[in-house]
């Protein structure tokens, strides 16, 4: 082998050595959790179907049980993890909120597999950063999709289980594609049945999936609703658009196979609903695609193609800021448990120091992120 | 799962036969080449990427 052999090898595996590197810490980086004064247990998904058991989808559940019994919810942030928001109110509720009544489940990372990757060919940020009183804290970007790393290969058409729908290849790693789940399917399958095996098993009542979603799709700035979640979200979106800000409420599509808001309904005595913010980072049209448009919501592209009448939700130049998201996510909650508690009194769920919209903006998120350097280490979870 | 191991088998697979080649290659082109398309297969192969 000569010598420019030799150095064209060796810078390739200098290369193929910074990469790796920079992909084997980003899909570890810690993400510390430090739990609040509600919460009493911290079990893994596995315990609710053991075939999870040590794969990269075994999540932290969070469980948040009132000195007074009532109902139970179970919050899923992480669906998505490429929908920040979602994940962001999911830590602000563990770290933070105070049940007097009833019990609710929060899973910070239902997907947690698509947190350790980022989209190929997106360009996406490895990582984004909360700024807090105490300096910041770093977040996974993640992805839509499971890491092929843990599920690897797709098929040519994805069919969906039980109900043999065609959808797209990539969707098999859509954990938002995969209710109920398969007892024996691929990894994801496997998480959405051991959700909803935690569902049945735990007598959950109402499940919220948070979700963010891009200007240009037609889901956006509401709450989806099985047909047993109508009044509910009915209630819920007048109130709010009344009180704090502008929401919707769609029907869940019956043939439309997959999502939570179908599926849980069909599959279990759950109710689920689905709640939607936009998000211009997801928007096809978006400039450059980094962790500043991630939490500033802010793309002069996206902007434009408002202005040619191709959004389902407005945008200016203020844009979409993460603090507005997360606030709105936060006071849907607020005001869905609200509801359930009053048509429900026997089976209530009641909950303080959860921050509403206004707050959030006031203060913003980072505000309410508790510093794992100041914490009990017997506090502290890793994502 | 056998799916995925067979798909690992064609990745060390292709890994070695452009190893091979870029072993082989006379042109200094086609060794950038052929080192710059075995990176996405290398970093799978070694479960980074």
């Amino acid at each position: 082998m000569n010598a420019r052999k030799t150095v064209i090898i060796v810078l390739g595996l200098v290369l193929a050595g910074f990469s790796g590197l920079s992909f084997y810490r980003s899909r570890r980086l810690p993400e510390p959790v430090v739990i609040g004064p509600s919460v009493t247990r911290v079990e893994k998904l596995s315990a609710y179907f053991p075939a999870i058991k040590g794969s990269s989808n075994d999540a932290n559940v969070y469980v948040l049980e009132g000195a007074k019994k009532g109902g139970t919810f179970l919050i899923l942030g992480g669906s998505h993890p490429e929908e920040p928001a979602a994940r962001l109110v999911t830590w602000i509720l563990t770290e933070n909120a105070v049940l007097e009544q009833g019990r609710i489940f929060v899973l910070n990372s239902a997907g947690r597999s698509a947190t350790t990757v980022t989209r190929p060919g997106g360009a996406y940020p490895e990582s984004y950063t909360i700024k807090t009183p105490w300096g910041g804290q770093t977040f996974r970007m993640g992805d839509r999709w499971a890491n092929p790393l843990d599920q690897w290969p797709d098929p040519e058409v994805y069919i969906h289980y039980p109900t043999r729908q065609n959808l797209a290849y990539m969707d098999i790693r859509n954990l938002n594609r995969a209710w109920p789940g398969r007892r024996n399917g691929t990894l994801t399958e496997k998480t959405c049945y051991a959700l909803t095996e935690l569902i049945d098993k735990e007598n959950v009542d109402v499940v919220i999936d948070l979700h963010e979603a891009e200007l240009q799709y037609p889901v956006i700035s509401t709450i989806v609703a099985h047909e047993k979640g109508l009044e509910i979200a009915a209630m819920a979106s007048m109130v709010l658009t009344d009180e704090e800000f502008k929401i919707g409420m769609e029907k869940s599509p019956p043939e439309l196979h997959g999502l939570s808001h179908r599926e849980i309904g069909d599959h279990t005595k759950a109710i689920p609903l689905l709640f939607e913010t936009p998000e211009p980072f997801l928007d096809a049209t978006r400039g450059r695609t980094d962790a500043k448009l991630l939490l500033e919501g802010k793309d002069e592209f996206v902007v434009r193609a408002g202005k040619r009448g191709l959004l389902y939700e407005k945008i200016d130049e203020k844009g979409w800021p993460i603090d507005v998201r997360v606030g709105r996510h936060c006071s849907t909650i607020i005001q869905v448990l609200a509801v359930w508690s009053e048509d429900h009194a026997d089976k209530a769920v009641a909950m303080k120091n959860v921050p509403k919209y206004a707050e959030v903006i006031q203060k913003g998120t980072g505000a309410f992120l508790r510093d794992p350097a100041k914490a009990d280490p017997k506090l502290i979870y890793f994502e | 799962m056998i799916i995925t191991i067979l798909y690992y088998i064609l990745v060390a697979f292709v890994v070695f036969l452009m190893g091979w080649n870029l072993i082989k290659s006379k042109k200094w082109q086609e060794e950038i080449l052929y080192v710059i398309v075995l990176l996405p297969f290398l970093l799978r192969l070694l479960r980074l990427k």
